[in-house]
């Protein structure tokens, strides 16, 4: 069973009212992949990536993760989630805790770790992507990279299996993506199974396994960042790639 | 000129004889804190049953709006379900999903009958269906009926500020909560229940002011509270002025008092990040 998917995606769709968002999707992803999603606004890049964790309902399909169908009336979801970190475009971090307490509210409250255990571990992760010092801070005493740091490894501390980037550097001040990306870079050379919706087309480059391109709610074109890049073959691929690169 | 001048003086002098007639023979002026204090124990009592009754119906009125807007799955028709299946694990777990939604809807219906009909009615008939219909055969303390009355009653408005203030804090808290695994309680409790009471609190303070003058109709159900105190007083001197006056001026100072408290504690709340 080693090449059973981490996450296998059967035939998604997802309807807002009448309109389409998704329209059949299929994917698997592997263990310690790198994907990365592009596509024009309003695709349903987003969509995809809510509904793997089921922030999104989606209406027909079948999603397996580690094996299990979490659409199945007898999965349940709170437990799933815990093995999916989510990363959002505007951090969400929690206001009226500090970040240790964003930190640690999850795995405490979950019985995952102790408070003791929890708040090493934070302070660890911390350490990691340079904010120890801001442990006792809250989120609006930070800057917009930090709070991305932060929610990086607020997610991080529940030690998922497979991490979830929806724009993570969009709402960034052009000077702070770096030090997101960085992180994240980091993070996929730890072997972390990322899957990653970004117009950040230099990561997408360097540092992921694969590139999918979607296009009105169907993915339209698959390969590695280096064909991807070099020789799309999806006219609107090439399309994009010519307005974004 | 002097007649003028006279009739004032006349009058004051009369009105030190009332005032000592209303306030101080057989220490009349009793009826005025105890029915204070009566007053204060109801309304205080009353909104802290409101806040407990209106975080519970907004909580499920607010859970239940936004569970509606995601549809459950579409399953097509007669597919087989593929790999051995826990029929009975299925069967159970997916029976008690069912009954959980079922009681949560019945919950939802049962609020807004509550909501509908607490607000649709004036608060003194409920104070009086609930002494002498609710309570009726039974021997209970009027100040005990009175707290329930008024909680019951101001968890009706409560429940509306408190579901603003839910549905005002951004949907993307939520949505971390939920992502971290936490599940929709869990998230209601530490999440988005502690900035929503930050939001809400000047408004919680300014609903006891407003409950604070609505208790002055205990007296229906001969409760002996600040009004009816006052009108105790009227009953026995057979003045009206000075004693409602003084009841008013009573109510007036207070409302003033905690208007104050209120707006400052709204400056207070913008000012602070957190
Ligand atoms: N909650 C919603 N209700 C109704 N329509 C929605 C909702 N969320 C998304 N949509 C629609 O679904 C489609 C796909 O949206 P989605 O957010 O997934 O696109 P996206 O690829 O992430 O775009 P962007 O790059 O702008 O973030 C769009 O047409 C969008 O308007
Ligand atoms: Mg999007």
């Amino acid at each position: 069973m080693s090449t059973e998917p981490l996450i296998r995606v059967v035939g998604l769709k997802k309807y807002f009212g009448d309109l389409k968002a998704l329209d059949g999707i299929d994917l698997e992803i592997h263990k310690g992949e790198v994907t990365v999603i592009v596509g024009p606004s309003g695709s349903g890049k987003s969509t995809f990536l809510r509904s793997l964790n089921l922030l999104e309902r989606p209406t027909e399909g079948e999603i397996y993760f580690e094996g299990v169908n979490i659409l199945s009336p007898s999965a349940n979801i709170n437990l799933h989630r815990q093995k999916m970190g989510m990363v959002f475009q505007h951090f969400n971090l929690f206001p009226h805790m500090t970040i240790l307490r964003n930190m640690t509210l999850a795995p405490v409250q979950l019985h995952k770790l102790t408070k003791q255990q929890a708040e090493e571990k934070a302070l660890e992760l911390l350490e990691r992507v340079g904010l120890k010092d801001r442990a006792n801070a809250y989120p609006s005493q930070l800057s917009g990279g930090q709070k991305q740091r932060i929610a990086i490894v607020r997610a991080l501390c529940m030690n998922p299996d497979v991490m979830l980037f929806d724009e993570p550097t969009s709402a960034l001040d052009p000077e702070m993506v770096g030090e997101v990306l960085d992180v994240m870079q980091n993070l996929a050379r730890e072997g972390m199974t990322m899957i990653v919706v970004t117009h950040e087309m230099g990561f997408a480059r360097e540092v992921s396994d694969r590139v999918i391109f979607m296009d009105e709610g169907r993915i339209v074109e698959e390969g590695s960042p280096a064909e991807f890049f070099s020789n799309p073959k999806n006219p609107r691929a090439k399309d994009f790639l010519s307005k974004v690169l | 000129m002097e007649r003028l001048f006279q009739a004032i003086r006349e009058w004051f002098i009369n009105l030190a004889g009332k005032f000592q007639t209303d306030f101080i023979v057989d220490n009349r002026w009793r009826f005025l804190t105890n029915g204070l204090a009566v007053t204060l124990e109801v309304a205080f009592f009353a909104v802290i049953l409101g806040i407990v009754i209106g975080f519970i119906v907004a909580i499920i009125r607010a859970g239940y709006d936004r569970s509606r807007d995601s549809a459950p799955v579409r399953r097509k028709k007669g597919r087989k379900r593929s790999g051995p299946v826990n029929l009975r694990a299925l069967f159970s777990v997916a029976a008690w999903r069912r009954l959980g939604r079922g009681l949560f809807s019945f919950a939802n219906w049962l609020c807004k009958v509550y909501l509908t009909v607490i607000r649709g009615t004036p608060v003194v008939l409920q104070l009086l269906i609930i002494y002498f219909v609710i309570f009726g055969s039974t021997n209970i303390s009027k100040v005990f009926v009175a707290i329930v009355a008024f909680g019951i009653n101001s968890g009706a408005y409560v429940a509306e500020i408190v579901r603003s203030g839910i549905m005002s804090i951004d949907q993307g808290q939520m949505e971390a909560g939920r992502s971290l695994g936490l599940n929709y309680i869990q998230t209601m409790w530490h999440i988005i229940i502690p900035q929503a009471f930050k939001n809400v609190l000047p408004a919680l303070g300014n609903e006891f002011i407003v409950l604070l003058k609505e208790t002055s109709v205990s007296g229906y159900i001969a409760l002996e509270d600040l009004t009816k105190g006052g009108d105790i007083i009227r009953g026995r001197t057979f003045d009206a002025f000075l004693p409602l006056f003084a009841v008013a001026i009573i109510y007036l100072a207070i409302v003033m008092l905690l208007s104050y408290g209120v707006s400052r504690l709204e400056r207070r709340l913008r000012s602070s990040e957190h």
